[in-house]
């Protein structure tokens, strides 16, 4: 981790400045409004189990916002629900707007339009999501034919424009090779090319950079970057990697077992952590100024699915918690008018109990 | 089968609750939890397999007449008193398909266990300590395979002279490589594992990681494929014995009564009963294996589908 | 059933070699590496090939020669077995008093001048009753295995895409019941309901009796017929092939819709299916285009299987439905010990085996561009 968050601190290109990019975000309809998001799972026994229990979420234009979390914790499942892709006799409920547009309530038909078209998604290991057997002009000119109704040869003229967008050498040429000849970043980059070929209002990006080497993973968040950049591109990047969020994201969200548990620009919550999960995920982190501090994990692991327990779904594992924890609920408040939080606990007794462990 | 039932059972206990992430949609929901002996597939199996089973011990008290006696007119058309009819030598053939299952079920049973074994340590083996062995056991494997089964055991039979014995080597000859593959394959995939690494880094030889740290997890895999190949056993043998290569008369084995019936089509009951029993008892054991075999990994089940 | 590790349907997570366009993919390279490996590739298998034929006779050979069953005995009648001049004539005559290495590198020796030998039943070559019988089974096996895989196939899918709701569970009935068919009695059955009780379909040999059969060209009455263009002939040659290979086909619908359900299955739950989706292409075209090119694959290897696996079953259909090929050659041999004869059959089918092997390995190369290129 470590080396990729220096590099990308490093590269003054790869950071602009944040007091310009919190600039860009308000007026304009966001690309992407949740509000009260619910995902139930068929269980073993066919009965539903809550994946994600009222998650509100907003993407503005050309913003970046990162979802983070364990794995388990909901945050693929949202980018599904949002495609219509969810597990067979999975349910969605609440509100999903692209673009003002609910998508929960379009037709099947409508919600297939939508995909690969207004929202995009690049997934988390290029070795898998490519076709193996079909050529890399085939993966990226069909649903761009298929969507935009293009001809052959506009479609690779396209497909040539992107590939030499992510900066894949030689596109025309690429366009008649295989996966398998290239390497797994440059597969990502490919993917990500793919992603973008009908112009999408959305790109969901599920830990585009998790699969990858280190010394790739600085360059696909670039791309990202400068994409969003030059082409006004909104992502909503899912990642359990912190640096990845340090390095990328203008808001973040923090998911723990469905819900959200704290949100809010990149710098307060990455900073001033007001959760004791986010503190945790932030502690089991090494630091980039070095030290030797140990590294703290968070005890325990995330709860089962449907096996949330009451209360704070995070009790059992917070080193903060009181016995109130454990009956009631806490709501996700607003503790600045950007920055919110899910726990009752004094933020700053938090944070001198951060202070206090160096 | 106790060892089976522990292995699937430990499979199949493990958790299954899809997470709600990154994997959930891509494993494929399964019937999770339900142990593969009650879904309704296997019921019915056991239940044929059980009532053939009594058929077989109780064959003398249940069958109503003597299965060799021609003390009846010939091709008799089923009725009230011969309930499947009688045959061209005037034989009760409701009596011949109950004692058909002495034949069929023993010997189809006895060959499935023995190209089991032989082919499980020949597969182990190979896989185990690879070299020239494995080039050997597989090569010869390989070359059983190119034959076609049942031509296979025709010649085998050919050579050896046409009798019932002969005819069970036969089809063990033909049957081993399956298992000699399979298990070769699990092998590979299980000596590269950490806990036979590890065990292997305390000293133990290979015969006793075979024995040992092998065996069970070879179990469930084996015993899957030997369900299923229990169906292709009778098959098998009552083919060669149709072919009359196998049991001869006046032995009442089913391949040679369904054979009996090609003589005269106007008495079709000759040949439909016996047919039907192997029909009965083979897809028997095929709706046992395949719904184990559903319980099995879907990498192990792939490897034995093939 | 390939034979090697060469796992085609492997999961591509471990790309070997791939080409590293960083460093400036130059042309030679590439070009080189696009058709030697593939050729390479090529020519282990037909080695493999080569040599399982080798193996083939040697094992046809020892079974045939080693064990107890006495041509002798088999092939003189009572009265000449008795007679020792008679029986040193028919030794000498067939070579058995040679050690068996001889015999069996005399025998190699001459299989390849294409002589197999002389049938101790017909009194004609081997070779010269093969290829009178050849052609009828495999004129039979080809439409059985058209028909097996039209159906087979398609079932599969079915299966598969509407995976435990209640087609897939007919469906997966269906197909146990056909693998679990004894197609010797299957044969009796369908002849005795739809050929003689209803009278539907004329089955029972290639021709009725007395017809004059199309001028031999490929062998294949069918197709002959139709190349002279005699469509009557036509007719009652195809009419009479519908039963059998219906018959011959049951077995292999059973395994075939299996194993395309399971192969389906496995390409559904890919990664890059769901890229698809995500992707917005109908339905069908990710399962046409994403899901059943890989299928494809292994659907292949048994496609191939297959075939050998009906020329198999003709031994027990044929029998029954007086198909005059090579099952009941092979029968008629075996009760007869004619060993050249069985050796005859035993060896043509284990090269057909051996050749599909070889064109499904060369297939999958055209499927599979990283079999092709890497």
């Amino acid at each position: 981790m470590t080396p990729k968050v220096t590099e990308m601190n490093e590269n003054p290109a790869s950071t602009p400045d944040t007091s310009t990019r919190e600039k860009s975000t308000p007026g304009a309809e966001p690309v992407l409004a949740i509000r009260d998001l619910v995902v139930e799972l068929p269980g073993p026994d066919g009965s539903p189990l809550r994946a994600i229990d009222g998650v509100d979420l907003t993407v503005g234009r050309g913003e970046i916002v990162g979802l983070a979390g364990e794995s388990g914790s909901g945050k693929t499942m949202t980018a599904l629900a949002l495609l219509g892709l969810l597990p067979q006799g999975g349910t969605a409920a609440g509100q999903m707007l692209v673009e003002g547009d609910d998508v929960l309530k379009m037709t099947p038909r409508q919600v297939r339009d939508l995909r690969g078209n207004r929202v995009a998604m690049v997934f988390q290991d290029p070795m898998t999501s490519l076709h193996p057997m079909l050529s890399v002009g085939k993966q990226l000119t069909e649903h761009l034919r298929h969507h935009k109704k293009l001809d052959k040869r506009a479609a690779n003229a396209r497909a040539v424009e992107l590939l030499a967008t992510v900066r894949i050498p030689d596109p025309e040429r690429a366009l008649g090779r295989y996966p398998h000849q290239f390497s797994g970043g440059m597969r990502q980059r490919i993917a990500i090319a793919i992603a973008l070929a009908c112009d999408p209002a959305l790109l969901l990006a599920d830990e585009p950079t998790t699969a990858l080497d280190v010394t790739v993973q600085a360059g696909i968040l670039r791309l990202l970057d400068r994409l969003r950049r030059e082409n006004g591109l909104s992502v909503l990047i899912i990642t359990h990697d912190l640096g990845v969020m340090s390095a990328l994201a203008d808001r973040v969200s923090v998911m723990y077992a469905g819900r959200i548990v704290e949100s809010g620009p990149r710098a307060d919550v990455l900073r001033e952590p007001r959760h004791p999960y986010t503190r945790g995920l932030l502690d089991a982190l090494p630091h980039p100024d070095g030290g030797n501090a140990a590294l703290v994990p968070i005890v325990g692991s995330p709860p089962k699915l449907g096996q949330a327990p009451s209360g704070c779904a995070f009790h059992p594992r917070c080193p903060h918690a009181v016995a109130g924890c454990a009956e009631e609920r806490p709501n996700l408040l607003a503790l600045t008018p950007t920055h919110a939080g899910a726990c009752p606990i004094d933020p700053l007794a938090v944070t001198a109990s951060k202070v206090g462990t160096p | 089968m106790n060892a089976t039932r522990l292995f699937l059972g430990d499979r199949l206990g493990a958790d299954r609750t899809p997470s709600p992430d990154d994997d959930a949609p891509r494993r494929k929901p399964r019937r999770a939890g339900k142990s593969p002996w009650r879904s309704p597939l296997a019921v019915t199996g056991l239940a044929i397999i059980g009532v053939f089973l009594i058929a077989a011990v109780f064959a003398s008290l249940i069958s109503p007449e003597d299965p060799l006696a021609q003390k009846w007119p010939k091709y008799q058309s089923p009725s009230g008193d011969h309930w499947f009819g009688t045959d061209q030598l005037g034989r009760d053939i409701l009596s011949r398909v109950i004692h058909g299952t002495r034949i069929s079920l023993p010997l189809a049973l006895l060959l499935v266990v023995l190209a089991m074994v032989i082919g499980t340590v020949l597969g182990a083996v190979a896989g185990y300590f690879g070299g020239w062995i494995d080039m050997v056991v597989m090569r010869c494997a390989d070359l059983v395979l190119a034959f076609p089964a049942i031509i296979l055991a025709m010649a085998v039979v050919a050579a050896l002279g046409p009798n019932l014995t002969n005819a069970v080597l036969a089809v063990v000859i033909v049957s081993w490589p399956t298992y000699a593959r399979v298990v070769r394959g699990l092998v590979l995939t299980l000596r590269q594992s950490d806990f036979v690494q590890a065990d292997r880094l305390l000293g133990a030889s290979g015969w006793r990681v075979l024995a040992v740290d092998l065996r069970p997890n070879l179990a469930g895999p084996v015993a899957v494929l030997a369900a299923l190949d229990l169906g292709n056993a009778v098959l098998l043998l009552s083919g060669l014995s149709f072919l009359g290569l196998g049991a001869q008369p006046p032995a009442a084995e089913w391949g040679a009564m369904v054979n009996a019936g090609s003589a005269n089509f106007d008495a079709w009951w000759v040949a439909v009963f016996p047919g039907a029993a192997i029909l009965l008892s083979v897809l028997a054991f095929n709706f046992l294996g395949d719904t184990l075999r559903d319980a099995l990994d879907p990498r192990t089940a792939r490897a034995i589908r093939k | 059933m390939s034979t090697s590790s060469a796992d085609p349907t492997a999961r591509p997570g471990t790309p070997r070699a791939a080409a590293s366009p960083k460093g400036g993919a130059a042309p030679g390279p590439r070009a080189a590496r696009g058709s030697h490996p593939f050729a390479r590739f090529v020519l282990v298998r037909l080695s493999i090939g080569l040599l399982l034929c080798v193996g083939i006779t040697v094992l046809a050979f020892v079974l045939t020669h080693s064990v107890p069953g006495d041509p002798v005995a088999a092939n003189l009648g009572d009265r000449a077995q008795n007679d020792p001049a008679a029986v040193a004539a028919f030794k000498e005559k067939n070579g058995l008093n040679d050690s068996l290495p001889s015999q069996y590198f005399t025998y190699l020796g001459n299989l390849l001048h294409g002589d197999m030998g002389t049938s101790q039943q017909t009194h004609r070559p081997v070779w010269d009753d093969l290829a009178d019988k050849v052609p009828a089974s495999v004129e039979l096996a080809l439409f059985a295995i058209v028909l097996a895989l039209v159906i087979g196939v398609g079932l599969g899918i079915v299966a598969a895409v509407t995976r435990n709701g209640w087609p897939d569970r007919v469906i997966r009935v269906v197909s146990l019941a056909g693998v679990s068919m004894p197609v010797f009695w299957l044969a009796q059955v369908a002849f005795y309901v739809f050929s003689f009780k209803l009278g539907w379909i004329q089955a029972g040999g290639r021709l009725s009796p007395g017809a004059i059969p199309p001028d031999e060209i490929t062998g294949l009455y069918t197709l002959d017929s139709l190349l002279v263009g005699d469509t009557g002939t036509f007719g009652e040659a195809f009419s009479r092939m519908i039963l059998p290979a219906c018959v011959l086909a049951a077995f292999n619908i059973g395994v075939l819709t299996r194993f395309t359900r399971a192969a389906v299955l496995e390409a559904l739950g890919n990664d890059y299916v769901r890229a698809a989706r995500a992707k917005g292409l109908p339905e069908s075209t990710v399962i046409r285009r994403h899901v059943l090119r890989p299928a494809l694959t292994s659907i292949l290897t048994v496609a191939g299987l297959t075939f050998g696996g009906m020329l198999a079953g003709t031994v027990l259909v044929e029998n029954v439905l007086s198909w005059p090929g090579l099952g009941q050659y092979a029968y008629k041999s075996a009760l007869n010990l004619d060993l050249p004869s069985i050796m005859g059959v035993c060896l043509f089918v284990a090269v057909v085996y051996v050749v599909i092997n070889l064109l499904v390995d060369l297939l999958y190369g055209v499927i599979d561009p990283r079999i092709r290129l890497s």
